[in-house]
């Protein structure tokens, strides 16, 4: 009897450390499956632009921070339900999205495209090389109208709940064959065996894999951005944190005026794409 | 709770439970033929057919049905030769990959339930058989086959709910079923609870309508 006592009251006491212990702890959940935005090295160990960028945004802030991993699908929910207590999973700050949470300003902006296999009767389509749908203009209403035609009736590949999802589901460019996956890795593994005709995500996001691969893909069309794919990357936080919220905003001021945010950027994506 | 999201998403629900009960009893039909052919191998008395049967049987109920999944869809997906046969008509199709491992892996779990059953049959009846002068083989499809089914019931009916269940698993492979569409449903309004609630409930009443099936057949073939 003595010694369950004895083991109960130990296992409250961690219990209660534990809980005391992570009390100032900012939690920040990532995906770790989106190179070079967030990704994992071959030990499991989190890495990427964000995780980078998170360490160093913690620092302006003045706390200790713990990065945590949650899948791509759940992740909103995880944050609502407390799980962790900011997003820094390559998610772009959209009006739908801000119905569930606030969104900190932009620290990074993508461009989406779409990706064949090389030797796809696609790889000649004839648009602009990038258009924007916050307000289109004639050359971009053209592409849209181009892409319609060339997917129709073609199976195209996202992530599911993404951007790139929900401009398929707008309608923008047809009616396609929509295919989700919980990640981006198994997008890309369906692109290469030849189930998707097309697929659609971050630009970088192929030529990463592309390049660790080598597999022969080839990003087609334009580039999009605006509209459904939203205005930047942000940190997602509750809408009811606006200490946190505000936080993150100065941190995020402070880090691109000291150049943190392009030189972290610069190192993982080859190229600029801080905002 | 968000009772409105509850009442909107049951429509879209239920068409998707369209899907869950084409993958189900597609993957039953094929899964009970070859339950029952590999249940025939099992109780051979030739040693190496019945360790093939056993080692198919083995094989299937000691993998998980997720990876089960994942190996015909993306492993052989991989496989750059196999997409240049008539084979890869089927296995590009989720839909086809998805039965495939469902029906391998029922039929392995139901070739386990009939050969129990096989085994359970007492000599006497199969004596009294050849005692009339009936043959072996009417023997084993006339009183040995019917006797197992009978035999096999509760447990088959185990095995329906359970792989009922298990057709959530298409949705890792991109099929909009019951589980594929709650998820979609989801990622547009971020209620889990509500959404997985009313798919929950789709699935209990499923149960429900299978267990009351199998009682009654149960009730009807005792003797």
């Amino acid at each position: 009897m003595n010694i369950i006592k004895k083991f109960s009251l130990g296992v409250l006491i961690t219990l209660f450390l534990s809980f005391s212990a992570n009390a100032d702890k900012i939690k920040i959940g990532t995906e770790g499956a989106y190179p070079p935005w967030n990704s994992k090295d071959a030990s499991g160990k989190l890495i990427g632009f964000e995780v980078e960028l998170a360490w160093t945004l913690c620092r302006y802030i003045g706390q200790q921070c713990e990065i945590v991993e949650q899948d791509w699908d759940g992740m909103i929910p995880a944050l609502i339900m407390r799980k962790f207590d900011a997003i820094m999973a390559g998610m772009s700050i959209t009006a739908e999205r801000q119905k569930a949470i606030s969104f900190s300003q932009g620290y990074a902006d993508e461009v989406a495209s779409l990706a064949v296999m090389k030797g796809s009767d696609l790889e000649g389509i004839d648009t602009p090389a990038g258009i924007n749908l916050t307000k289109p203009n004639a050359a971009a209403k053209k592409a849209l109208k181009t892409l319609t035609t060339a997917l129709s009736g073609k199976t195209v590949c996202v992530q599911t709940a993404t951007i790139h999802q929900n401009f398929l589901d707008s309608g923008d460019v047809g009616k396609v064959n929509v295919r989700t996956y919980k990640t981006q890795d198994e997008v890309n593994l369906d692109l290469a065996s030849g189930r998707c005709d097309a697929a659609l995500a971050a630009a970088v996001a192929f030529s990463d894999y592309a390049e660790k691969s080598g597999k022969p893909v080839v990003l087609v069309g334009p580039t999009f951005s605006g509209g459904a794919f939203g205005n930047g990357v942000g940190v997602g936080i509750r809408k009811d944190d606006t200490e946190l919220l505000n936080a993150f905003n100065k941190a995020i001021d402070k880090a691109r005026k000291n150049g943190d945010i392009s030189r972290i950027a610069t190192k993982w994506f080859g190229f600029d794409a801080s905002m | 709770m968000d009772f409105e999201l509850m009442i909107t998403s049951l429509p879209k629900l239920l068409n998707a439970t369209l899907i869950t009960l084409k993958l189900l009893s597609a993957s039953l039909i094929f899964g009970l033929f070859i339950g029952l052919f590999f249940a025939i191998l099992r109780v051979n008395k030739n040693p190496i057919v019945n360790k093939f049967a056993y080692g198919y049987s083995y094989v299937f109920r000691g993998t998980p049905l997720l990876v089960q999944i994942f190996i015909i869809y993306f492993g052989l997906g991989q496989i750059e030769y196999l997409r240049s046969t008539v084979l890869w008509v089927i296995l590009k199709e989720p839909y086809w990959c998805a039965i495939i491992a469902f029906s391998l892996n029922t039929g392995a779990y139901t070739s386990e339930i009939l050969r129990s059953a096989f085994q359970t049959i007492k000599p006497g009846i199969i004596e009294a058989g050849h005692s009339l002068g009936i043959t072996s083989k009417i023997i084993f499809y006339k009183i040995q086959i019917p006797i197992a089914i009978r035999q096999s019931l509760p447990a088959y009916g185990n095995e329906i709910i359970l792989m009922m269940k298990g057709t959530s698993l298409a949705s890792t492979v991109t099929l909009m079923d019951l589980t594929g569409v709650a998820k979609y449903i989801i990622s547009t309004t971020f209620k889990p609870i509500e959404v997985f609630i009313v798919a929950g409930g789709i699935y209990l009443f499923m149960t429900f309508i299978i267990h009351n099936v199998i009682k009654f057949l149960e009730r009807k073939y005792s003797y």
